[in-house]
């Protein structure tokens, strides 16, 4: 089969700047409906926007940190086009002159990494939130009128769902680096929509280009491009073709269903914005933001490889997240020791997180306690089974492992003497085993090493022992 | 004495004096109301009961010995597209014949601040669309100079309330003419400022890279002090100029060595019937020149392109503008309608008057695709062109000197159903909306009763050259 498909994100971000875009309101999530709006962003007649530099400034991350060009004069357009939660008949966005052109973002794909371009980035503001009753009525919340997005624009270079879903993970992963955005798909504030199509350049034929709203989490992205993609293949194979289309995910149908026809390109008769002067982004403004950026992370993926001589895959998984990062430089601190950690790290901690479906951010355990942890094994003080134990009942309690070991008395016996009475005591009750062991049944020593972790309530230095074990066997 | 016959400036002397009391002042306005309104009709709303408290306070404040304001006890007219809180403001459309707006525009605030008394909402053409104000949802308002002419527009209110002393000042907008025209038409002084020089928060846009608040008054001082008082920088409004404000005074200005230039283009352009307007020009500047002023002809080349770029960019804006009316949120919404689609386009076709559908229908075609480029994106590099005709001929001049308006205040009902005329007579003002400069129009003179006024154009944020000069020219042909 020779189809390649072809899939363009439009990602939209709301910026959390501390006000909307035009106005003094503030930019909250959530609070009473129509309470956080003004003249302004009811577009009242006579009101007037003024530019919001922070708004600006977060644009402006985004582009340096997907290695965008970055306009030298700001300006904005009106997108005219009528519907209920627009208030001013116009929306306040970017036509021909983008706040950032091009740019891009890579990806780890299993052979190597891939890099997407992106079109473009600019900034516009959003609209308000139609609320439907069921008696048919609608109502409308203004909250979010005026809320400051950036649109980021790819080019068709994503040839797969699951390269969608790396580029969306990474996508978020580098703007939550940068502070621009929350990034919660949940309440909104990313959403993306996607325009795909297949095309096989054997035979010559593609399909045309639908685009599918309405995906409120990258999981139904995931879905609506894989379904999409066989209703591509599937209409070509039987010799018939897509609709130029706007499509909406079904949650429930597990499929895309049509919107609306496309009958040709919207209209909406850009104009100038000219209530907001062009605004000249200065070098020195431009470094600055350049300057303060946080590293990346690409950046901190290979520091990590040179600083702690971690692999490429440690060093992906570690940086996948700021707070990870974060997490896992702090518990360095105590450990010193960076394979160590990242087997714990990588190992249960991870392990855990993703069973329980929780970021690290709502993580209980503190970089210091699970240092302690790791350096309770490392230094013998309890066996590596117990301390994985002891780390299950810290991720539960928030505990310090010190206040669980003492507790539940996990210290390892590793005193000589005490271990020697137990051992003997063991193989004085177990005679058939020594016999067995002596006919060449390894299996033997695995019994009574058993034997003696029961006694001992898992306690003892399985390494003492099983020296100690053998010497005592070739004495009897 | 009536004092609503004084001009604005001597009133606030006399008040200063404690000769009289701003209750006095202003209840010689409502006198003068009750008495020529209904053949005027200036306004669209009178505030009488805010008026009279407002005048009080003033007199409070006189009485307690504080200082007082540019514009204390001044009634004050405010062109019905000014927002203010608590009072209906309707654009004289039938779309806002009922809307109270929650907040004030900038110059309102700036006048409470400067202890001026706002007197009413005065008529204008619908959103402030033409240069009659006969397309008002309110009715005509007539030119007190002659009732049978229309006072001029789109500010015919502002004009012929203070003409007819109702009001002391007045505010109204300016896009392509729409202070300057009527002002000429009822023989008073208008003042279209700088682009930036006054704010435009809480004006009702028609064309938003195009419009000025601008002043009324019965000389120039009054108009100037009307400009004082509502001036500058405004950090709501994205085109205020930091450079706004007024820091000259009246005194200082000679028209000896005043560098006029007159445009060719005016010169060559003839339109029936203005002969002797033209004649009246002439002679005015005759008086320039007696009085030292230097006058040379200059080309302005891309002059003669200044009305279809106006068009095509007010129009493409006033299409955007006027978006935002779609009988969603406030405003007229019909009663006819059964889809979302037939809210808007029936509620815009019953409350929007026939020039305001015309230009919106205009507009929209200039930004449709297929042919902004050749519309309004050329009317945009045009644009330019006509701005740097000026920055050059303001190299070596202070002012040019025209006509404000090519014709005589006409007679009702005789232009408006021939748009194209009506549009031609702007030709005068409005490359001066495109450029951003500032202009004044005052009386001349008068040819068969009515008043004909010239127009002095200054580069921008040179208000004091122009008014200087008028207040000079004032002076010599009292």
């Amino acid at each position: 089969m020779g189809y390649k498909t072809l899939v363009g994100l439009e990602i939209h971000v709301e910026l959390m700047t501390k006000n909307k875009i035009f106005c003094n309101c503030k930019n909250e999530f959530g609070g009473e409906v129509n309470t956080h709006v003004c003249p302004v962003c009811l577009g009242l007649p006579g009101a007037l926007p003024v530019m919001d530099k922070e708004a600006l400034e977060f644009g402006i991350r985004a582009g340096l940190a997907f290695n965008s060009e970055i306009e030298k004069e700001v300006r904005t357009d009106r997108k005219n086009y009528f519907y209920p939660d627009l208030t001013k008949g116009y929306q306040i966005s970017q036509a021909d002159l983008p706040l950032c052109k091009g740019g891009h973002l890579d990806i780890e794909l299993e052979d190597g990494v891939k890099r997407i371009n992106l079109e473009r980035i600019h900034i516009e503001e959003d609209t308000g939130k139609q609320l439907h009753t069921e008696d048919g009525t609608s109502l409308l919340d203004f909250n979010r009128c005026g809320v400051p997005l950036i649109e980021i624009v790819t080019k068709p270079d994503i040839n797969s769902a699951e390269e969608a879903r790396l580029f969306l993970e990474k996508l978020r992963s580098t703007l939550k680096y940068i502070g621009i955005s929350d990034v919660r798909m949940e309440e909104g504030s990313l959403r993306c929509d996607v325009n795909i199509n297949v095309v096989d350049d054997e035979k010559k034929i593609k399909s045309k280009i639908t685009e599918v709203k309405n995906l409120n989490s990258f999981r139904s992205a995931v879905k609506a491009i894989e379904t999409e993609e066989k209703r591509h293949m599937e209409l070509l194979d039987k010799g018939e073709n897509t609709d130029n289309e706007t499509r909406r995910w079904d949650e429930n149908l597990n499929e895309t269903v049509i919107m609306r026809r496309k009958f040709g390109a919207s209209d909406y008769r850009f104009a100038n914005e000219g209530d907001l002067p062009s605004i000249k982004i200065e070098d020195s403004w431009l470094e600055e933001i350049r300057n303060n950026l946080p590293e990346l992370p690409h950046e901190k993926k290979v520091r990590f490889i040179s600083e702690y001589s971690l692999g490429q895959y440690e060093a992906e998984v570690l940086t996948g997240s700021k707070e990870l990062a974060a997490f896992f430089e702090e518990t360095y601190k105590y450990v010193n020791d960076s394979k160590l950690l990242s087997n714990w790290i990588m190992g249960d901690v991870l392990r855990r997180l993703k069973e329980e479906d929780m970021e690290i951010e709502a993580l209980h355990i503190q970089p210091k306690d699970l240092a302690d942890l790791i350096l309770l094994v490392k230094d013998g003080k309890i066996n590596n089974n117990t301390g994985k134990k002891v780390l299950k009942d810290m991720f539960d309690s928030g505990d310090s492992p010190e206040k669980i070991v003492k507790e539940q008395g996990l210290i390892q016996i590793s005193d000589e003497g005490a271990l020697e009475e137990i051992v003997e005591k063991i193989l004085d009750a177990n005679p058939q085993s020594i016999e067995d062991f002596k006919n060449g049944k390894d299996r033997a020593i695995g019994f009574l090493m058993g034997q003696i972790m029961k006694e001992t309530k898992g306690k003892a230095n399985p390494q003492m022992v099983n020296k100690m074990l053998l010497a005592k066997i070739n004495l009897r | 004495m009536d004092i609503s016959s004084l001009k604005a400036w001597e009133m606030r002397e006399k008040l200063l004096k404690k000769e009289i009391s701003a209750v006095e002042i202003l209840e010689s306005h409502l006198n003068r109301i009750d008495s020529v309104e209904k053949d005027i009709n200036a306004f669209i709303t009178i505030d009488r009961d805010n008026a009279l408290k407002a005048s009080k306070g003033v007199d409070e404040k006189l009485a307690r010995g504080e200082s007082l304001g540019v514009l204390a006890g001044l009634p004050i007219g405010l062109k019905d597209n000014i927002m203010t809180k608590d009072l209906r403001t309707t654009c004289a459309s039938k779309m806002l014949e009922n809307f109270i707006p929650p907040f004030d525009a900038t110059v309102v605030r700036n006048i409470r601040r400067e202890d001026g008394i706002i007197l009413g909402k005065t008529n204008l053409d619908e959103f402030a669309m033409g240069g009659s104000t006969e397309t008002s949802y309110f009715g005509n308002t007539r030119n007190p100079r002659n009732l049978d002419v229309v006072p001029g527009g789109s500010s015919g209110g502002s004009a012929a309330g203070v003409a007819a002393n109702e009001l002391a000042i007045s505010l109204g907008s300016d896009t392509g003419g729409s202070v300057r025209q009527p002002a000429s038409y009822c023989g008073i002084v208008g003042i279209k400022p700088t682009y930036g020089m006054v704010s435009r928060y809480g004006v009702m846009p028609m064309s938003n890279s195009l419009d000025q608040v601008g002043q009324f008054g019965r000389d120039v001082k009054d108009a100037f002090l009307m400009l004082k008082g509502v001036s500058g920088f405004d950090p709501l409004d994205g085109t205020s100029s930091k450079k706004s404000g007024i820091n000259f005074d009246l005194e200082g200005g000679s028209l000896k060595g005043l560098r006029i230039a007159l445009p060719v283009e005016y010169r060559d352009l003839k339109v029936t019937g203005d002969e002797k307007i033209r004649e009246m020009f002439d002679n005015t500047l005759k008086v320039f020149e007696r009085e030292g002023a230097i006058i040379d002809y200059v080309s302005l080349p891309h002059l003669k392109y200044a009305l279809e770029t106006y068009y095509i960019i007010s129009t493409a804006e006033v299409s955007t503008n006027l978006s935002r009316l779609d009988g969603i949120r406030y405003g007229y919404r019909t009663e006819n309608y059964e889809t979302l689609d037939d809210l808007y386009t029936m509620s815009r076709t019953e409350a929007f008057g026939e020039e305001a559908k015309r230009r919106i229908m205009m507009g929209t075609y200039a930004l449709s695709a297929g042919y902004q480029d050749e519309h309004y994106k050329k009317a945009l590099k045009v644009r330019t062109l006509i701005k740097n005709d000026y920055d050059k001929t303001f190299k070596d001049y202070d002012v040019i000197l025209s006509l404000t308006s090519p014709i005589l205040p006409f007679p009702f009902d005789s232009i408006i159903n021939s748009p194209v005329d009506m549009y031609k007579a702007d030709l005068y003002t409005v490359p001066v909306n495109l450029a951003g400069l500032c202009a004044m129009s005052m009386p001349m003179g008068e040819i068969d009763g009515l008043p004909v006024g010239m127009q002095l154009t200054g580069n921008r944020f040179q208000e004091s050259k122009i008014i200087r000069a008028g207040y000079a020219f004032e002076k010599v042909v009292k």
